[in-house]
């Protein structure tokens, strides 16, 4: 070997290249280097998310009327209680990761195998429950009016429970009154083959004006925020000439083209932002379940060292990090 | 294979036996900071609602002074303790489960202080930027019209 590597007899000395001043191996570095750049990524998305919210600050939807859902709940407004489950998931996952960390540590490799396991599931649950958060989303919620100008008008009627008055929201389908309608959606097969044209809306907006002028106490909301953060409310004559001269398509749901809760670029931030981490998290999984075999082979243990755990753990424990970012910024603020 | 790790939280006012009792130890100040911040955003009490403090008025150093304080003069004080609470968790997320606190000092700081501030530079200047976007659509003389 001595006649091939140059040896300088310096190795041991400090600019030899023979000590480690960061006490940090090679793989574990280049996680964190991946991890700082990876953590610049998703702030340049929630920034951005911060350009186009700051943008349009007056009439940003309001969260906790956006993301009320609770499986098995149905028909409950409860906000932040699924979002909560979400997270807390995920820490939990982040804590059995870092205990298979430790159980590593002590080359224990039942725990460790005990530990992966667990965090598989946890991560697994979690991008379960993404799914349904965005069926929820995109499948929508009340529907509303989308005007010529792109703006959201939404419905509704003042009721009183327990003697505070609320503006309480009408859903399309009760508001809607049908009528014969001409349009029906182009099909290939008998208009032009080469055509093909999305679902059309549930709705007309001739529909949903017969059904206002129908129900005389519902009103109209359209998206500006007041002094008290709450959406404006029309008075009735301006509810119907809104929807009247102003309406152009309704919807129902949300998608990267329309939004029923309001502006196409919250859904077009929440697809996203919440797609890219739940990407991240469905990577993640995939990569813990390599390791988790890895481990039941005895590889590390052969090996000798379960540092390789320690560096999937830095992943996981980063994706739960962007979590935490992705939950105060969507959900919180 | 044998790993030193520091066992004190909250600067050494908790400490720990071993690394798995604080990892749960950490687990329960995550899950009460969570708790805290669900409870919040559900019931948002009237008091937070509001900016405690208005915009200098004036010239140059009013807008030096508005920036530096910002936080306090536009950010409605609820938003900002969830934004300080998230930082809470993200501290105790890098330090306890990623074992920033056993790494040493350089590598700290060569992870933390080049995001940080990489990090604070885009947000200035993004919403900075998205500010006044607003005031170009929303300004008196607006040539934008949204409302049709």
């Amino acid at each position: 070997m001595d006649s091939t590597v140059a040896s300088t007899g310096t190795e041991e000395k400090t600019w030899g290249g023979g000590n480690q001043p960061l006490k940090a191996s090679y793989g574990k570095m280049m996680m964190w280097f991946f991890i700082v750049s990876d953590a610049l990524t998703f702030s340049g998305f929630l920034a951005a998310y911060g350009f186009s919210r700051f943008k349009f600050i007056n009439e940003w939807p309001i969260a906790d009327e956006v993301f009320t859902h609770v499986p098995f709940l149905h028909g409950q407004e409860l906000p932040m209680i699924y979002v909560a489950f979400m997270t807390f998931i995920l820490i939990m996952s982040s804590v059995t990761m870092v205990l298979a960390v430790d159980a590593g540590h002590h080359m224990n490799k039942a725990k460790v195998t005990i530990y992966m396991f667990l965090t598989i599931i946890g991560g697994a649950i979690f991008v379960g429950s993404q799914a349904w958060e965005w069926a929820t989303f995109i499948q929508g919620d009340y529907g509303a009016v989308q005007t010529k100008g792109g703006n959201i008008l939404q419905f509704g009627e003042y009721v009183t429970v327990d003697g505070v008055e609320k503006f309480k929201r009408v859903s399309i389908e009760d508001l809607a009154i049908a009528q014969a309608s001409e349009r029906t959606a182009h099909e290939r097969k008998n208009g032009l083959w080469f055509t093909e044209e999305a679902t059309l809306p549930p709705y007309t907006v001739n529909e949903i004006y017969a059904g206002l002028v129908a129900n005389e106490n519902v009103l109209v909301r359209n998206q500006l925020l007041d002094e008290n953060g709450h959406k404006t409310v029309l008075s009735r004559a301006e509810s119907l000439s809104q929807i009247k001269e102003n309406g152009k398509l309704v919807v129902k749901g949300a998608n990267l083209q329309v939004n029923e809760y309001g502006t196409t670029l919250f859904a077009d931030f929440f697809f996203f932002i919440t797609g890219f981490h739940g990407f991240h998290v469905l990577s993640g999984v995939i990569i813990n379940i390599i390791i988790f075999f890895n481990v039941i082979l005895g590889t590390y243990e052969r090996r000798g060292s379960y540092e390789m755990v320690e560096k999937v753990g830095l992943y996981w424990h980063f994706v739960d990090l962007v979590w935490v970012f992705v939950f105060t910024f969507f959900y919180l603020v | 294979m044998a790993h030193e790790h520091k066992l004190e939280i909250f600067r050494g006012l908790v400490k720990f036996k071993s690394n798995t009792s604080k990892i749960w130890g950490v687990l329960i100040f995550l899950t009460i900071v969570t708790a805290v911040e669900v409870v919040l955003g559900i019931y948002k009490p009237d008091m937070f609602m509001h900016t405690w403090m208005d915009p200098f008025e004036g010239g140059f150093f009013a807008t030096i002074g508005n920036i530096i304080l910002s936080p306090i003069v536009y950010m409605k004080p609820l938003n900002f303790i969830f934004i300080a609470l998230t930082i809470v968790k993200a501290y105790y997320i890098t330090w306890d489960f990623m074992h920033m606190r056993d790494e040493t000092g350089s590598m700290r700081k060569m992870v933390v202080w080049t995001s940080v501030f990489l990090i604070c530079y885009l947000i200035f200047i993004l919403l900075q930027e998205g500010g006044y976007v607003f005031s170009v659509y929303n300004g008196a003389d607006a040539l934008i019209k949204k409302d049709f």
